[in-house]
């Protein structure tokens, strides 16, 4: 287990350092400059842009722009964000929470409804159940999820008035951003009860919309390996020797199976924390993915190469707890 | 897990229903305010949420026009020669109290001296906090029309000017110029925590910063001691919202009870909702396709006359603005003085734009490219369709023009360097005076800096932008913007092209709102009926 988690940190250093050599040279190659973007229509002197550039410490040469970016990142020091002038490590903290909850809750759909009905369809190959719940999974899976968000909001939002629109908790709540997790936070809000039950409401539909293709990814992947597994030696040796059904297919078939969808998982759970930014736009959601991509629109270099960096960080995180579940579930590997 | 599910399904059964407005207004903003100070930013939806709430100005625009009234200066003088300008500042003006700031003082001249310095004054302990750019004052050139302030006494202040500058006090109620508390300063100062000035700001509004949840809301209450009298709203809430139609869906559920962005697309199903009130006014705006009158053919004005009489910009109203816009013959907006409603008109005309380029040496027309705004302002909500139609207006009479676009940021860039031929661009005015519009896009001093986009350096024009500056009267300097708006229609820099109408959508139960020309939300009158 040890010797896994050392591999691992050994690869994320010189994974890191390339993520930062890509953030850092792909953004500078991209035409479109921070300064003129900061004062649009308005135009800029040459005088005001140099005194602007120096400010920002972007007229030195781009390699030593580089390494003193490096050197700083090794330090936590990120640099500072060109729009809201704040340091890029407390902006990514503040919003971090917010895509975790949103993340763990759409994981958490995809994997509770998503498993079972991979199960179902595997044990009910070529029934109508199977084909129904394989075509529901591909239109989930090809679900465009822009349009997808707004039908769930006019029906449940607007139509049946079930759900808020948007947001993290109706604006009527107080709530103290100690921890940045609303549920948590809600919940020492003098309103407690009340603002939880909001914040709860307020992450059913976005999580749903997230959740929907890592959902249906799961289910298909959950099919799949689970029919692979079926067709084994030993599962035949396991009927043969007149073992139930339930246990020939959650016990010995069903942990099998997993080795694949845990990696699909894995993945996924690395895409919903970055890549969310189609539900956090048509949600308000506050989360990481719509801050780098406002980012990359304005040009603010430090928080693109800064925000990367943290979020491969996490990915790298993620893969590493991947590997040790695949550990856990495969004992064949905990030997070797 | 029994109890997971057990508290989902309270939920969606349970009331759904908001819980319950106490004398609370949210705003739906369409974008997260980037700092708390409005001295360093540019950005229209940090100025709703810091300058319009919490702070004041010296001057202030009357609600609604963009005339200027006093606000924390009661009253001012200005020198024979219009260099000296004495503010005589309001007495018994307090500054919000909160959990971490006591004042111990009332506003006086030091914080008109600390607003200014800090953005003037390199050695100022405070110019760099933040980054210490100042996009806006700089811009306005204050830097370099501001020579020395001079407290005179606590409630006098002096603004001595390097030069003649007219639109000096209407530039001093911009949101740049707001006053900030150098009590609080020092307070932060002697705490070693600077940057808190600008995140958890103080000011003298009518609204008091509570807080802000990082792209969710940020939170406002009433401040008691406001100069004016408290507001008749107990708690503002700005929810930030960034998607157009999921705005009016909260609009129609009552979570919240303001837009100030408003889709095109969404407008009727406003006007049909009994819940909805609409506002309008025409806008202070410009939507222009701008000549780079440095490139060939371009330089050749009887080129420029051909083109504007072969774009039919009636058609563009009705496909692109759908109606709620009116067409443009002049750079300034009918809504600011000086305006010149009898310019002469170029009407759609084929033949005589046909006649015109073959005048001009191009009788079977050429190519060029279009430049189509990437991004939907107000002045232009899209710029592809309109780039679409001016495309097939131009083929008509032989011209061929291939459409080109740029995210915004390579858009910015590559005008400035001046590679465009054709190219989509507009304004919206920040103070309401003439110059904000012809001095800023049209003279010789605005072809660097790219904010004249056609280049056009007309010395005619640019020697009377700078007199109009120069001159006090109001009368006089109008009569000088209706001459160079003659120049501009006999020169043809660009083809102006429409000013908007923009809209402002409420819950019917608002009272009180008025809409500002400057599209800023200042939501101190507002009261629930």
């Amino acid at each position: 287990m040890f010797k896994i988690v050392a591999q691992r940190i050994l690869i994320a250093i010189p994974t890191l350092i390339g993520v930062s050599i890509l953030a850092f040279s792909l953004i500078r190659l991209v035409p479109g400059d921070p300064i003129l973007l900061l004062l649009g229509e308005r135009g800029v002197s040459k005088e005001m842009y140099i005194d602007i550039q120096q400010k920002l410490g972007l007229d030195k040469p781009v390699i030593e722009q580089y390494f003193y970016f490096l050197s700083n990142a090794a330090k936590g020091d990120f640099g500072v964000s060109i729009v809201s002038k704040k340091p890029v490590f407390d902006e990514f903290i503040s919003r971090f929470p917010a895509t975790v909850e949103l993340g763990f809750l759409a994981m958490f759909w995809s994997i509770i409804i998503g498993i079972p009905l991979g199960v179902v369809a595997a044990i009910k190959r070529k029934t109508f159940f199977d084909y129904f719940l394989m075509s529901g999974a591909l239109v989930g899976y090809s679900m465009p999820i822009f349009w997808w968000g707004l039908m769930l909001i006019l029906v449940f939002s607007v139509g049946l008035g079930w759900t808020p629109v948007s947001g993290r908790i109706s604006p009527f709540f107080d709530v103290d951003p100690v921890t940045g997790f609303m549920l948590i936070d809600s919940l020492k809000s003098p309103e407690g009860w009340g603002a939880f039950v909001s914040s709860l409401k307020h992450l059913i539909l976005p999580s749903v919309v997230l959740g929907t293709i890592p959902m249906a990814a799961i289910a298909r992947m959950t099919r799949s390996g689970l029919l692979e597994v079926l067709k084994k030696d030993y599962i035949r040796t396991a009927k043969a020797k007149g073992l139930s059904f339930y246990t020939i297919v959650i016990k010995h078939a069903f942990r099998n199976a997993l080795i694949p969808v845990v990696t699909v998982i894995g993945l996924m759970f690395g895409t919903i924390l970055t890549g969310a930014i189609l539900t956090e736009t048509i949600f308000a959601w506050p989360g990481i993915g719509r801050w780098i991509v406002a980012s990359v629109t304005s040009r603010d270099y430090p928080v693109i190469q800064g925000g990367v960096m943290l979020i491969a960080f996490v990915v790298i995180f993620v893969n590493m707890i991947v590997d040790l579940l695949y550990v856990w579930i495969d004992p064949k590997l905990r030997d070797s | 897990m029994k109890y997971f599910f057990g508290i989902i399904t309270l939920c969606v059964l349970a009331a759904c229903t908001p819980a319950k407005n106490k004398g609370t207004f949210v705003f739906c903003a369409e974008g997260s305010p980037s700092i708390f100070n409005p001295q360093l930013a540019t950005d229209g939806a940090t100025f709703n949420a810091s300058s319009q709430p919490i702070y004041n100005r010296l001057i202030a625009f009357k609600p609604g026009t963009t005339e200027v009234k006093p606000s924390l200066a009661e009253s001012w003088d200005i020198s024979d020669d219009g260099l000296e300008y004495s503010f005589y500042l309001r007495r018994g003006v307090k500054f919000h109290q909160t959990k971490d700031f006591t004042p111990s003082r009332e506003f006086n001249a030091d914080d008109v001296l600390f607003t200014f310095n800090r953005q003037r004054d390199e050695a100022h302990p405070y110019h760099l906090v933040s980054g210490g750019t100042y996009e806006y004052f700089k811009s306005m050139e204050m830097d370099k029309i501001i020579k020395d302030i001079i407290k005179v006494d606590n409630y006098t202040v002096k603004f001595i000017l390097s030069r003649k500058e007219a639109p000096f006090i209407a530039n001093l109620a911009m949101d740049f110029a707001s006053i900030l508390s150098k009590e609080y300063a020092d307070q932060l100062e002697a705490s070693g925590s600077k940057d808190k000035i600008d995140n958890e700001p103080i000011g003298t509004g009518p609204f008091v910063f509570k807080r802000y949840i990082k792209d969710t809301l940020v939170r406002y209450e009433s401040h008691k001691n406001y100069f004016e009298g408290p507001s008749k709203i107990k708690k503002l809430v700005f929810a930030i919202t960034p998607d157009a139609n999921v705005r009016f869906q909260k609009l129609k559920t009552g979570e919240c009870h303001f837009v100030g962005q408003t889709s095109p697309t969404d407008l009727e199903g406003m006007r049909a909702h009994k819940k909805i009130k609409l506002l309008q006014r025409p806008g202070m705006n410009v939507g222009y396709l701008a000549f780079n009158t440095q490139k060939i053919p371009f330089k050749k004005l009887l080129v420029r006359r051909a083109i504007y009489h072969a774009l039919n910009r009636k058609s563009y109203i009705e496909a692109i603005y759908l109606g709620y816009a009116s067409v443009a013959e002049s750079p300034l907006p009918p809504v600011i003085w000086g305006y010149h409603s009898g310019l002469r008109k170029y009407e759609y005309n084929i033949k005589k734009a046909k006649a015109l380029l073959k005048k001009a040496g191009y009788p079977k027309g050429f190519e060029t490219t279009l430049w189509t705004l990437p991004i939907t302002r107000p002045y232009n909500p899209n710029g592809k369709k309109m780039g679409e139609l001016m495309q097939s207006d131009l083929a008509r009479v032989g011209i061929k023009v291939n459409l080109v676009t740029y995210d915004w940021p390579t858009y910015l860039a590559k005008i400035n360097k001046g590679e465009h031929d054709l190219v989509q661009l507009g304004w919206t005015g920040d103070n309401g005076d003439p110059d904000n519009f012809l001095g800023v896009l049209l003279s010789c001093a605005a072809v660097e800096p790219g904010s004249n986009a056609a280049r056009w350096c007309n010395n005619k024009f640019s020697a009377l932008i700078i007199k109009a500056k120069q001159v006090s009267n109001v009368g006089q300097r109008s009569k000088i913007y209706k001459e160079l708006q003659v120049i501009f229609k006999r020169e043809l820099p660009w083809v102006p092209i429409a000013h908007s109408i923009t809209f402002k959508a409420m819950r019917s139960n608002v009272y009180g709102y008025i809409q500002s020309p400057l599209g800023t939300e200042n939501f101190y009158p507002i009261e629930f009926k």
